[in-house]
């Protein structure tokens, strides 16, 4: 049967054909030599390892087929299982083509498991070639295989995918068009699409590198970093919530924004693991290198009620072992928890010595008691994220400043400034202006008419205590030397040991002040009264206003909001001329409190002033003691005075050091300040010493067995001798070259991601029951070639280097296979569906949040920020209450401000309800590492296309671009908006459906203004008002299709 | 073609292409994708196209009654009159760490409801099923089930998913891979959730995931409050003639590019998925609205009554989503747990006949309107929760009793099951299944058995193994098969 005749047939008899297609491909493979790993090994895998394979408790009849050491083994009856070269007296031949009903038949009809007709035909001839067995490929070391030689496929890629087309009697496409092929790599390498100005620039670069222009360009944007993050995010299960029961918020954005920044300085795939999987061991790691480590506390934490700690500590590990062996070798070593691997060669006790590495964590495995309210649990770090960096080096350089001012200063010394200082002041009392108005009293005596005790304190105040009487008189006493005498200050201070730590001493830490009196007492001779008729204060109680003191009437005064208020009052006290003071004499002043009960004053200062004071502001002066040495003669200053002036000047007065030192203690106070306002993010952090690990039966966490010790898997290499035996060396193992798993995985994904399957389809499992590969050598070739570069390119002129996750993927995205057009044959889809063999270009939907930040990029709503705190965009009302009653994730409010419009990775995440736009789009829901999402086209994606207020706002906004960017045609505008969407001009034919639909459109909203007002209110971004609303309706109805288009959700 | 196209064990038919073809223009009229489903020829890309069962199923479609909490079988289904003599005795050799509670264990204590014979086959029923005693003889009772979890969450998933971790594909995905939807317009696996805002059930949204399996056999949970669906709304100036017209110019355009690339199936499949949105958006609030039911119907399911009327309105909507095509539902009674479901820690008697009145009537009613429209015969109604109670007391003001993972009751009525049957018996006092034991594995083989599918076909290969509901166990009840 020629497959030409097909399409003259039924569709359903298609299957068929293809069936019988696909026997005869296989028959002709037959007479090859057949390969264990890629023709047999699945078979045997999938039909009979179950029993007899790795796992040493299910085995039945001793016989294991997965070990050439084993299969050769008679069988229990005696017979040989197989023969090599000799099929007919091999028992496992005999076995498999007995009827299936038949008690011998293998596999054994109730076991689930069957063999096909063409299955069982190759096991035989495969035997009959002599049995060759072959490691599992994924564990054996990669070694660069030749590149085969075609002139027309230079790149290596391509001529290892050329000699798989040859032999399919298949051929690569041409090259995709400039238009298409600008789209494409933009939405591979940023997630957006392109602008109008990249797509005319690309357009009229007719130069030969231009392609490879535009792929540094992408490169180096810092949009790469997120688009790359993406598919990690997954993988390290981020969410922005502790899930289970009350799932409540936690802070791990930093760790997002690490990543972020990791691809964006293109951080070698190397170092990229080391410090997310142990960075906080490297010697001396900066704060960096330890928020790394948050790679590994992205996992759930139980913090439900009736929890078993030591339970969950084991889950939370596990989880570990099981995010990090899938995440960098693809395997599912969860499956050993219970019982030796079915399938891989990882025993149960492996899987705990693996264990071993991640369960010293200095932590309890479950969340923190204060965790539901959004705390982190600890260890966590607090660290300054992109938004902070600015801001905290700025402070860091200003402390340093001032640090080597300080040190500066005191080198210069003290002794000539403090000379100066001395006369300075000394000349300033001589001429009767003291630089500073207020001299704090020194040497006074205070006493209580009322029977309350006084106690000096530090700063030259009085704390009263004792007894409170109903109305007491404070009396302070005070020598003071010959001058003037200008009024005194009353510092009134809040002090702890007040009521309400307040300033009076009445119970609700008030006072009132109703009368001031001082005199002068002359060593001789009469005391002299000094009326204070000016009375201030920077603060007054409404109702008892400091001008009520000294007015004669004692039931009023001045009082203090001491209830409420507990800052420092001052006030003044001012005669109406100045007073001279006699040698010797004595102050005397009186503090009447004669209005309310017990309102007597808490803690105060009394300083006089010898200048004409008017205000009450300047710091407390030079306190009398000193003034009085300061008048004396220079020469007369025995050293002890001497001293003490100087002990002041150092500690009060303005010199180049207290000034370099107070403002030291302010930089280091403001960045101090800074760090406690910065945001926290879980890390690791290992415990002194290590933690003891057992094999746990079935592993249940009650039902330790044997102790293990850290050990790395038998059948992967070893560890290398000079590595330490911990996280940091496990790091290192995986990215050491030799393994021959890590370097495959990433190149398989990342082949995934491009080319929409991997090299390996099961990039979820590279164990024994894996794919074999689509292009073994090819794969191979890659995984060598990233860990040791030959041919890799250059990225904006810097050289490739090992693990260069740019340089990869620019080498990738270089090749013929990656730059071909996707449109192809029939028979080309028929015989390769999924497009494994890569005769044309990818085509595939993009990701959730590629259509989403597609649309806000197109539309202009896009705010474009890089990194921080995640966002609240629009998302159903109730989205987070059905599935908590308790925790601080529940009454979800949308933003209203730009984190409406940024990039959906950073759309606020909780496991438990996770944003119902991106799961309708195949997101898994993050509680565990999910190393690959489905594909789905669903009618609930196309609801949310055509309903969800994103998408209503976004098509407004696009409108609107089209209606001020397109030029002044309908034509033009719908080819803008066109060209904005597909990144391509439309054709005749497209423009003229557009425009017939735009033209019925503009007519119904003409008929129906109030409709169109109405439509383009939706969002909350506001329409442009100089635009007519049943125009900008007609546009906004016609952007809804444009955005909607299928080329626009699809990567082509 | 080469033998590395892997393909799941539920093969595709193939090729739309040709169809595409043949239907050409005429998508405005007839709907391009209703006409390809109609002929049954929807191809590969569409996961949700019909497909065959393993062999001629019983059941088209299953309504599962969750009863949330853990329904207590002593004090409902499975009559135990040695409870009665034993009353207050202590339980000798009982492990009091087999609850939650282990430090609450009193005493056996029998059942605080009266049971009487109820039906031709004289089932002993509780007194809280007034309504459902009536229907005993449609349904088939599983007396010795049991479980592998004394806890909500882990025992939910066990009940939902075949086993007792997060992340696996529940039953109703399941049998949505299996056999696709039939519904054109309506998805084709739907949960109701508690409407009185008494929460979620422990799990929440992976009690009925899709697991490993394509995230589109996930059932589609209502919201109990606003839009049952997101988005199921146009914009309000967006009248359904304005859409259609919109569609068919984006169906047009899509068309256009289709041609350019023709065998590209994956446009097909979006053209496909925006026709059924657009259905969606009138046929599910029209399934769900129940303002055109009769009185007399309304009455039946006890949509007047205060205590039931939420659950009743749940019970009447799946009645309506099963003649439009909906293949799976699930309503779930109650809420989170604790006195918030059948979770009766406290106060059994208070709970237990608290949940069954809101419930007696509307699965009685629910019952009664399948059979009279001959729609019961193809309709399986399960009846289960995540696992049974205890015979002891739990001690508290008002005794309640404790989660019992080793035995709990369920029945299943309608769809090929036998009525009047009871298959399995728990010991003596319930305390453990006794005699023909049936593990949550033969439950989900049994359900499957019922819509035509085979349990160890059923498979799904993920990370390198292929999966199934069962495990690597189940066998089908047969006894209870009609």
């Amino acid at each position: 049967m020629k497959i030409d005749s097909i399409s003259d047939f039924m569709d359903k008899l298609v299957l068929v054909i293809t069936i019988f297609l696909a026997f005869s491909i296989t028959a002709s493979r037959a007479e090859e030599k057949l390969e264990f790993n890629r023709d047999v090994r699945p078979i045997l895998s999938n039909a009979c390892f179950h029993c007899h394979g790795p796992d040493e408790k299910k085995r039945k009849s001793g016989l294991r087929l997965d070990l050439e050491s084993d299969a050769f083994k008679p069988a229990k009856s005696g017979d040989p299982v197989m023969i090599k070269g000799d099929a007919e007296k091999s028992e496992l031949v005999f076995r498999i083509f007995l009827p299936d009903d038949d008690d011998d038949h293998m596999p054994p009809i109730d076991s689930g498991k069957s063999i096909t007709k063409e299955q069982k035909e190759i096991l035989r001839k495969w035997i009959e070639q002599g049995a060759e067995y072959q490691g599992h490929w994924a564990f054996a070391s990669t070694k660069r295989p030749a590149v085969p030689q075609y002139p027309d496929a230079k790149h290596p890629l391509d001529a290892f995918l050329k000699k798989r087309l040859l032999v399919e009697g298949l051929s690569m496409r041409v090259e995709a068009d400039k238009e298409t092929l600008l789209r494409r790599v933009s939405l591979d390498l940023t997630g957006l699409p392109p602008t109008l100005e990249e797509m005319d620039a690309f357009a009229e670069d007719n130069t030969p590198d231009a392609y490879e222009k535009v792929l540094d360009r992408l490169l180096s944007s810092p949009h790469y970093g997120e688009r790359m993050a993406l598919e990690w995010l997954d993988l390290a299960r981020y969410a922005d919530s502790n899930g289970f029961q009350s799932d409540g918020s936690r802070s791990m954005w930093l760790w997002r924004e690490w990543l972020i920044g990791a691809y964006n300085r293109n951080l070698p795939f190397d170092q990229f693991t080391i410090e997310q999987l142990a960075g906080d061991m490297l010697p001396n790691p900066t704060d960096d290198q330890i928020v790394a480590t948050g790679f590994n506390r992205n996992h759930r934490l139980n913090g439900e009620g009736g929890r078993i700690v030591d339970e969950w500590f084991v889950e939370t590990v596990i989880d570990r072992v099981e995010t990090t062996s899938m995440t960098w070798m693809a395997l599912t070593m969860n499956c050993a928890r219970c019982h030796d691997h079915k399938y891989d060669p990882i025993s149960q006790k492996e899987f705990y010595q693996f264990f071993a590495f991640f369960n010293s964590n200095d932590e309890s495995g479950v969340l923190a008691a204060n965790g539901k309210n959004g705390n982190n649990t600890m260890p966590f770090i607090k660290v300054a994220g992109a938004d902070h960096k600015k801001k905290e080096v700025e402070l860091k350089a200003k402390l340093e400043e001032a640090q080597a001012k300080a040190q500066a200063s005191e080198k210069a010394g003290l002794a000539a400034a403090f000379e100066k200082w001395m006369n300075e002041e000394r000349q300033a009392f001589a001429n009767g202006k003291p630089r500073q108005a207020w001299i704090p009293l020194v040497d006074e005596k205070v006493t209580s008419k009322g029977g309350a005790t006084f106690k000096r304190q530090p700063d030259g105040s009085w704390l009263p205590g004792g007894k409170n009487p109903t109305h007491d008189v404070y009396e302070i006493e005070s020598p003071l030397a010959a001058g003037m005498f200008s009024g005194i200050l009353l510092d009134c201070l809040p002090d702890d040991r007040i009521p309400q730590k307040s300033l009076g001493r009445y119970s609700n830490g008030n006072f009132v002040l109703t009368r001031v009196e001082a005199e002068i007492r002359p060593t001789e001779g009469k005391p002299m009264p000094v009326k204070l008729t000016r009375r201030e204060a920077d603060y007054s109680q409404q109702g008892w206003d400091i001008s009520m003191v000294n007015n004669g009437n004692p039931g009023t005064g001045w009082a203090v909001d001491g209830p409420t208020r507990r800052k420092p009052i001052k006030a003044m006290f001012l005669p109406d001329s100045q007073v001279k003071l006699p040698k010797g004499g004595l102050l005397v002043v009186r503090f009447f409190h004669e209005a309310l009960s017990q309102h007597n004053m808490g803690r105060f200062r009394v300083s006089y002033s010898e200048r004409k004071v008017t205000s009450l502001g300047g710091k407390p002066g030079l306190p009398a003691n000193l003034v009085s040495l300061l008048r004396m003669e220079p020469g007369s200053l025995k050293p002890g005075n001497r001293k003490k002036l100087e002990q002041y000047f150092k500690a009060n007065a303005r010199n180049p050091i207290s000034q370099a030192q107070t403002k030291v203690a302010q930089a280091k106070k403001a960045l101090d300040n800074f760090k406690n306002t910065l945001p926290s993010t879980m890390v690791m952090k290992e415990k002194p010493a290590p933690k003891d690990a057992f094999v746990l039966n079935r592993g249940e966490y009650d039902q330790p067995t044997d102790k293990v010790e850290r050990k790395l898997p038998a059948s992967l290499p070893p560890l290398a001798a000079d590595q330490p035996l911990n996280r940091l060396g496990l790091a290192r193992w995986l990215v050491s070259g030799d393994h021959p798993l890590t370097a495959r995985v990433w190149v398989n994904r990342i082949w995934e991601r491009l080319f929409g399957v991997g090299i390996v389809k099961t990039s979820e499992n590279f164990g024994s029951q894996a794919e074999w590969p689509v292009h073994p050598e090819l794969l191979d070739w890659l995984a060598v070639e990233f860990a040791k570069p030959s041919r890799l390119p250059k990225v904006a002129e810097k050289p490739a280097q090992a693990w260069d996750m740019k340089a990869m993927i620019k080498f990738i995205m270089l090749s013929k296979a990656y730059r071909q057009s996707s449109s192809a044959p029939e028979e080309l889809y028929r015989k390769d569906p999924e497009n494994r063999l890569l005769a044309r270009g990818p085509r595939f939907r993009l990701k959730g949040e590629t259509v989403r930040d597609q649309a806000l990029a197109i539309s202009g709503l896009l705010v474009p920020k890089i990194g921080g705190p995640s966002t609240r965009p629009y998302m159903p009302t109730g989205v987070w209450d059905e599935t908590n009653r308790y925790g601080n994730l529940r009454n979800y409010k949308a933003t209203t401000g730009d984190g409406l419009y940024r990039r959906s990775m950073y759309t606020i995440w909780k496991r438990t309800a996770a944003p119902p736009s991106m799961l309708l789009f195949d997101a898994p829901n993050r509680e565990i590492c999910t190393p690959k999402r489905s594909r789905t086209n669903t009618p609930l994606q196309a609801l949310a296309l055509m309903n969800e207020v994103t998408y209503v706002e976004a098509a407004r906004a696009l409108a609107q671009r089209m209606m001020n960017e397109g030029g002044d045609t309908v034509e033009s505008r719908l080819t803008t908006g066109f060209r904005l969407v597909t990144a391509r001009t439309p054709d005749k034919e497209t423009l003229a459906v557009l425009k017939s639909g735009f033209e019925r459109r503009r007519k119904e909203f003409n008929e129906k203004p109030e409709a169109a007002k109405s439509l383009i209110m939706q969002g909350t971004s506001k329409p442009d008002p100089s635009l007519d609303a049943r125009e900008l309706a007609a546009y906004s109805a016609t952007a809804s299709i444009l955005l909607n288009l299928d080329r626009v959700v699809t990567k082509d | 073609m080469s033998d590395f196209f892997h393909k799941n064990s539920i093969s595709h038919p193939m090729n739309r292409r040709a169809m595409l073809d043949r239907c050409g223009m005429g998508l405005g009229a007839l709907g391009l994708t209703g006409l390809l489903q109609d002929e049954g020829l929807l191809g590969a890309p569409n996961p949700l196209a019909p497909k065959q069962s393993h062999f001629p199923g019983r059941a088209k479609s299953v309504i599962w009654i969750f009863v949330n909490g853990g329904p207590s079988h002593v004090d409902t289904w499975d009559y135990k009159p040695a409870l009665e003599k034993m009353d207050g005795m202590t339980f000798e050799g009982f492990d009091r760490f087999t609850g939650f509670f282990a430090n609450a264990v009193g005493g056996l204590m029998k059942s605080p409801f009266k049971f009487t014979p109820r039906g031709q086959c004289g089932k002993m029923v509780s007194e809280i099923f007034p309504r459902l005693g009536e229907h005993v003889d449609k349904m088939a009772f599983i007396h010795s089930g049991h479980t592998e979890s004394n806890n909500h969450s882990p025992a939910l998933f066990m009940m939902n998913c075949g086993v007792p971790r997060m992340g696996y594909p529940c039953a109703g995905a399941w049998a949505t891979y299996g056999l696709g939807s039939s519904s054109r317009d309506l998805p084709s696996f739907v949960v109701m959730s508690d409407p009185l805002g008494r929460g979620l059930p422990k799990g929440h949204a992976a009690n009925w995931g899709a697991g490993f399996l394509p995230s589109v056999y996930q059932g589609t949970h209502f919201r109990p409050k606003g839009d049952p669906i997101d988005n199921l709304h146009r914009p309000k100036e967006q009248d359904t003639s304005r859409q259609r017209r919109q569609l068919d110019l984006l169906a047009q355009l899509n068309r256009q590019d289709l041609k350019k690339n023709p065998h590209e199936e994956e446009l097909a499949a979006r053209i496909e998925s925006f026709e059924l949105a657009y259905r969606m958006q009138t046929a599910a609030p029209e399934a769900l609205d129940l303002a055109n039911e009769p009185e007399h119907l309304k009455e039946l399911y006890g949509l007047n009554v205060g205590k039931s009327k939420h659950f009743a309105a749940q019970c009447m909507m799946a009645r309506r989503l099963v003649e439009r095509g909906t293949r799976f539902i699930q309503i779930y009674s109650g809420g989170m747990a604790n006195q918030r479901s059948w979770d009766g820690h406290s106060d059994i008697k208070g709970n237990h006949s608290g949940f069954a009145q809101e419930t007696d009537q509307p699965i009685a009613g629910l019952l009664t309107d399948l059979e009279q429209r001959g729609l019961l015969d193809e309709t399986l109604i399960v009846w289960a929760g995540e696992f049974g109670r205890l015979p002891v007391a739990q001690k508290s003001g008002k005794p309640g009793r404790d989660h019992n993972p080793h035995c709990f009751t369920a029945w299943m009525a309608g769809g090929g099951v036998k009525g009047g049957v009871s298959h399995g018996e728990s010991d003596e006092v319930g305390h453990k299944a006794a005699v023909d034991k049936v593990h949550v594995n033969d439950f989900h083989a049994t359900i499957l058995h019922l819509l035509g599918l085979n349990h160890k076909e059923l498979t799904y290969r993920y990370g390198g193994r292929d999966f199934r509901l069962t495990d690597v166990a189940g066998k089908v009840i047969a006894p209870i098969l009609a």
